[in-house]
């Protein structure tokens, strides 16, 4: 394709760019030293003039790829959006004239701006050259259904929802019943039924019969997924029911497989559970109103003193670490069903930490006050049997620093939800190859070779996602997990969250046909591909993709699945024979970059920093830098990675042997709270980082050279002041003795 | 000429402690050619301490008297008050008279006894509420013929003329009404932090040590900032703040000297009105910062 | 019994805005807001929570609910819009009812043996008479000490006209009307309850 490629460089000299820059000697690199065949300028290459000058050359054939040298990528996206495959932005202004503090008449800043400014535009030269159209994997055999696990609320509302955008839904459930544990509430939070101050009736037969009416939804019940292979757009699973199973491809997975209630045997012992039958659980106070009469367990007499113990369990490091969010109005509703049995009998009392009230349950919560339900703000600092029946609670009462006992007919707790997805270790040897397809506990059975199951994060364990960016996503493509299996949440957020992930599947299975990528890098029509015959087999890919996209044949060579990928390149960085690469991204290109890049003689003393930036976080961060008119040193240059995970460390040591003096690597903050959009990108790339001494050893080179930080998109302010710290540590060691070589 | 119903209250009597006020609030509303008719035989409106002694029923009975003379004698005319506390309680009782059926009905059983009734729907304001709605912000202005240039004043609205009801819609928190009076004097307004803070209130009389302290926090502020003199729309704060302030000097060890003076005073004065018709004589402090412009 | 509802329902039905008490969410903004937060000893807040918890004695023998100056600043800052300050004030009154309140409490004192019989004597307040009343309440000594101590007030405000110097003054055209309604008020008083 190298040969048809007609590249036109244009480049904007508005927004001071033709003042400050000479544009004849910028043409000259562009024309004389890149060969680019089509150079033109324009003083205002956004306007509607000209963005139609270069859809001319490309409407005319002249051209069709195009570098537009103007603002930053992230500045006029729309004006420069043209219907071609290959084009680049290079950025002549926020990276550059803005970040550069030049005063009048100041040559020498002239000079080196000019100089920074004929780097960027060899790059973006260099990196069109280097650039192929991408050729879309595509098949023919895909399916657009969708397999919902799990039949209760969340599975409901998901297939339900799907069903109504006009897909096919799968719902896979393992009772004989639909409904889950919404088939046990007696009554329900008002969480959508405004004023949101009284008791709901239970809607979900509703909503079973909305699901089992709608022919667009297929219901297996008493059934298990045996098996999940292949990817997106043709995952293909083994639906087993008792004996039998079944085949079926579908396009896309929800996971509603909701949440176990916390072992309550396992409670502090303060909380009394099983010192007296009159101490029970929400779930078990539940199904006795549900059953009509609310006693005492011991006894069978009324119970009409009830306190709701909050939080057992919750937010306590020994149990669970987190808040469930749903207890403290699920309690107030059970508060309410005293009150409503039992009138100006009835005496309740809630023992809380925080109250938490999602969304509108803030008024619910003002109404169990209003109907005398007593709040109090404290622990339970120990539970014991009373002569009368019933038991003491002792309360210490933050409030009124009180210590009491609190005599009940009843002490319910509060306890939390713990997420169904997948126990097993995520890190457990893969079942490919193993003979066994069928894992006790596995949800889905992933045929991956990153194990069975859906990563969690930190203790938690719940499904690992992008938290900020992308919270329903998974680490598995086209696998999204809905509800309390994601993380603990009532039924409002439970709902919203299946409609979410519901609409997510769709834009997979739809994404998947099109060829292109879901996210982060949406539209991407690029996909790995690799050089067989340079493989080693050492597995770095399989193991470091953080999307379990690649498996392992027999001999241990990758398989690569593109629609499960994300293209965020970590299996080309992790490549140590550098042969993974994207029709649009390669280590090639990266490193002819590199080479690409004037670096002056030693006696100019004019050093030169490299900076990789990750174009997630980093960019726009660097960008406001810019736009703020904080300066930066002159002799930095920039290259945008699309992930750290893609850095490929030879690419350090083509910047050593270049000549550059330093390196410093601008990733995304990784660890349990990271923000890295391809999850382990950052931390993968300290890691391979720490082997780069290695190699400046090899070259007789400080480790101090190369330096990695972490960057966040807010950290404008103090990134200046990053950059020149490192500018001057690498100032105060000796010129790169490879410079000129 | 504009016509109100008026509610001059207690501490506007004649002799009383804040003779100051109605005397320069009568000049004022004489300035402005409003005619305050005050209602005949009207009764204390049992102030905010009323409670302890009155509870419910009794205090708000006296301040529906109030209504009950002024609806016989005046009909429903907008009602003014000067004092906060009598805006306060007698503002509070119309609103629970409109909006609380049983209210109504005991209160009314109770007026009975008296000959009297009173069905609501008097509307009662504070007069700055009339400054600000009915006179305007041009006409307050446009009025100063001897502006108070150069006059640093501390603008202390304290509680009730400020809270729960608010003048205007201003902020409960940093309110602006009385530096823009002041301003509209042609005097400056000090930044004036304590400008909402408590004075005390009637615990000046019953626990005086603790008021005090609260008082001088006030006073301390003022004089900060730069204050020469101090102006109120509330008698209650004047009269904690001004006569109490060699108390204070005793007690706590201060040298406070500082007048206390009303925003009628200050408008009065002005306008060109005379050191008499702006009441400035009867200052327990002298109101000298202010001599210059008499 | 600890936390028994019996008082906080009486204060629900029988304080003035007592039924708020319930809607309480704890946040502390009033304590932090009371001009008076040196010297209380339970904040609004707790005391609303020990009328939850069935505190009967500690919160009607509380001196801290006679400390309110009335300065409305809990009532516009409390999020949940209690009417705090009437409030503070009901229970005040509510104790006084129930005879719990401590008789030396001073601004029970103040309130209830001096200003309301001051106005309920005449119609009026009468500042002389309620400054000396006050003065004097705890015997002639006491009443000259004080007396002394704001001599010069006095003698300022008696010279800007700003003080009557004969304390007792007429009563009002309607005052036998007056102190039959008030009568009347007071009978009707026993029995309300609040409306929620």
């Amino acid at each position: 394709m190298e040969q048809q490629k007609k590249i036109g460089c244009y480049i904007c000299t508005g927004c001071g760019i033709g003042d400050a820059l000479d544009l004849k000697a910028l043409k000259a690199i562009a024309t004389k030293e890149q060969k680019i065949p089509v150079v033109k300028d324009h003083a205002l290459l956004c306007g509607s003039e000209g963005v139609a000058m270069i859809q001319q050359d490309l409407d005319d054939g002249t051209v069709n790829a195009v570098i537009v040298a103007a603002c930053s990528h992230r500045e006029k996206a729309a004006e420069f959006r043209f219907d071609i495959d290959l084009m680049d932005r290079v950025d002549l202004r926020d990276k550059c004239l803005w970040m550069l503090d030049v005063k009048d008449g100041d040559e020498t800043a002239e000079e080196d701006r000019q100089m920074m400014a004929e780097d960027y535009l060899r790059l973006g030269c260099v990196k069109i050259k280097k650039m192929n159209i991408p050729d879309p994997f595509l098949h023919s055999e895909g399916s657009k259904d969708v397999l919902v696990v799990g039949g209760g609320l969340a599975g409901l509302t998901a297939a339900r929802d799907i069903a109504k955008a006009g897909y096919n839904a799968v719902i896979v459930e393992k009772s004989d019943v639909l409904g889950g544990k919404m088939n046990a509430m007696h009554k329900v939070t008002p969480d959508n039924q405004p004023p949101y101050r009284e008791l709901g009736e239970n809607f979900i037969g509703a909503l079973i019969s909305e699901v089992e009416n709608d022919n667009r939804i297929k219901i297996f019940k008493n059934a298990l997924v045996s098996k999940t292979s292949g990817q997106p757009g043709q995952f293909d699973l083994v639906i087993k029911n008792g004996s039998t199973t079944k085949e079926l491809r579908v396009g896309s997975i929800v996971v509603a497989t909701g949440f176990d209630p916390y072992d309550p045997t396992k409670l502090p012992a303060n909380l009394g559970y099983g010192t007296s039958p009159d101490v029970i659980t929400s779930a078990d106070f539940e199904k006795m109103a549900k059953e009509g009469k609310i006693v005492r367990p011991s006894d069978g007499q009324p119970a009409k003193r009830v306190a709701f113990a909050l939080c057992a369990g919750q937010r306590d490091k020994e149990h669970l670490d987190y808040c469930s969010g749903a207890c403290c109005i699920y309690s107030m509703k059970q508060a309410m069903y005293v009150i409503d049995q039992y009138g100006d009998d009835a005496s309740t009392y809630l023992l809380y930490q925080e109250i938490r009230t999602p969304g509108q349950m803030e008024d619910f919560y003002r109404s169990a006050q209003d109907k005398g339900a007593v709040f109090i703000k404290g622990d339970v600092a120990g539970v014991s049997g009373n002569a009368k029946g019933g038991v003491s609670v002792k309360v210490r009462d933050h409030l009124i620093r009180n210590n009491e006992n609190l005599d009940v007919d009843l002490l319910v707790l509060a306890t939390g939800m713990v997420s169904t997805v997948d126990t097993l270790d995520p890190n457990a040897p893969s079942p490919v190859g193993t003979g066994r397809d069928e894992l006790p506990g596995s949800i889905l059975n992933l045929q991956y070779r990153q194990g069975p199951s859906l990563p969690r994060l930190g203790a938690a364990g719940f499904p690992d996602s992008h938290f900020i960016c992308f919270p329903y996503e998974t680490r598995r493509t086209g696998i999204y997990v809905a509800g309390p299996a994601r993380r603990p949440m009532g039924i409002a957020a439970t709902m919203t969250d299946a409609s979410g992930a519901a609409l997510k599947a769709i834009q997979a299975v739809e994404a998947v046909a099109h060829g292109v990528a879901v996210h982060p890098r949406s539209g991407d029509l690029s996909y790995p591909s690799y050089r067989p015959e340079g493989c080693t087999q050492c597995k770095r890919c399989t193991e470091e993709c953080p999307f379990g996209a690649i498996n392992e044949d027999d001999k241990g060579n990758p398989l690569f699945n593109p629609a499960r990928c994300r293209r965020c390149s970590t299996c080309m960085g992790a490549c140590p024979q550098k042969i993974i690469s994207f029709a649009n991204y390669s280590v090639d290109m990266i490193s002819s970059m590199i080479k690409e890049i004037e670096i002056p003689e030693e006696d100019e003393e004019k050093p030169r920093i490299l900076i990789f930036a990750c174009t997630n976080d980093a960019i726009p961060a660097l960008d406001m830098v810019g736009r703020n008119r904080s300066s930066i040193s002159p002799y930095v240059r920039i290259i945008p990675l699309r992930c750290m995970g893609s850095l490929s460390l030879v690419w350090i040591a083509d910047a050593m042997s270049k000549g550059f003096d330093g390196v410093m690597l601008m990733g995304c903050r990784h660890g349990d709270d990271y923000q890295c959009h391809n999850v382990r990108g950052s931390a993968l790339a300290e890691i391979r980082l720490s082997k780069v001494s290695e190699t400046l050893q090899r070259l007789k080179l400080e480790s101090s050279r190369v330096k990695m930080v972490e960057v966040n998109i807010m950290d404008a302010e103090t990134l200046p002041v990053v950059i020149s710290d490192f500018v001057e540590q690498i100032s105060n060691l000796n010129p790169n003795p490879y410079k000129g070589f | 000429m504009k016509e109100y119903t008026f509610f001059p209250g207690c501490s506007s009597e004649h002799n009383a402690s804040a003779a100051n006020m109605e005397n320069s609030v009568q000049s004022m509303c004489r300035m402005l050619g409003i005619k305050l008719n005050e209602i005949d035989d009207w009764n204390c409106c049992s102030a905010s301490i009323g409670y302890a002694g009155g509870g419910q029923l009794p205090r708000m009975a006296l301040s529906a008297r109030n209504f009950a003379l002024a609806q016989k004698q005046r009909g429903n005319t907008d009602l003014v008050a000067t004092c906060a506390a009598c805006w306060l309680a007698m503002r509070e009782t119309n609103e629970r008279i409109e909006e609380e059926a049983h209210i109504k009905q005991n209160l009314n059983t109770a007026l009975a006894e008296a000959g009297l009734s009173y069905d609501g729907h008097i509307k009662t304001r504070h007069m700055v509420e009339v400054l600000i709605e009915d006179v305007g912000w041009d006409t307050l202005k446009s009025k100063v013929t001897k502006p108070l240039k150069g006059l640093k004043v501390a603008g202390y609205v304290g509680c009730q003329t400020n809270r729960p009801f608010g003048v205007c819609g201003d902020s409960f928190e940093n309110p602006q009404y009385l530096d823009r009076m002041i301003e509209a004097t042609g005097a400056t307004a000090v930044p004036f932090p304590m400008k909402v803070a408590c004075c005390g209130g009637a615990l000046m009389f019953s626990e005086p040590e603790k008021s005090c302290v609260l008082t001088k926090q006030i006073l301390q502020s003022a004089v900060d900032n730069g204050a020469e003199v101090i102006v109120t729309p509330c008698p209650v704060c004047q009269l904690n703040l001004e006569v109490y302030q060699g108390l204070i000097n005793k007690t706590l060890g201060t040298n406070f000297n500082i007048p206390v003076v009303y925003y009628s005073q200050l408008f009065v004065l002005a306008w060109g009105g005379k050191w008499e018709d702006a009441a400035l004589h009867q200052q327990v402090i002298p109101a000298e910062p202010l001599r210059r412009f008499a | 019994m600890a936390y028994d509802l019996t008082f906080a329902k009486d204060v629900y039905k029988k304080s003035e805005m007592g039924q708020w008490i319930k809607m309480c969410m704890q946040c502390g903004v009033c304590a932090g807001s009371c001009p008076l937060r040196a010297h209380w000893q339970h904040s609004p807040r707790q005391l609303f929570q020990m009328v939850r918890a069935g505190m009967r004695d500690e919160v009607l023998k509380s001196s801290d609910m006679w400390m309110c100056t009335s300065c409305y600043n809990c009532i516009v800052r409390c999020p949940r819009e209690l009417p705090i300050t009437h409030i503070i004030h009901g229970l005040a009154r509510y104790a006084e009812t129930e005879k719990m309140t401590d008789p030396q409490q001073p601004t029970r004192r103040f309130a209830v043996e001096v200003f309301w019989k001051n106005i309920t004597s005449t119609g009026r307040v009468g500042e002389a008479m309620l400054t000396m009343r006050l003065y004097f309440l705890d015997g002639l000594g006491a009443g000259i000490q004080r007396g002394l101590e704001m001599k010069d007030s006095a003698i300022g405000m008696l010279k800007t006209r700003r003080l009557n110097p004969i304390p007792f003054r007429g009563k009002l055209k309607g005052f036998d009307g007056m102190t039959k309604m008030l009568a009347k008020a007071a009978e009707l008083e026993a029995k309300l309850e609040n409306h929620a």
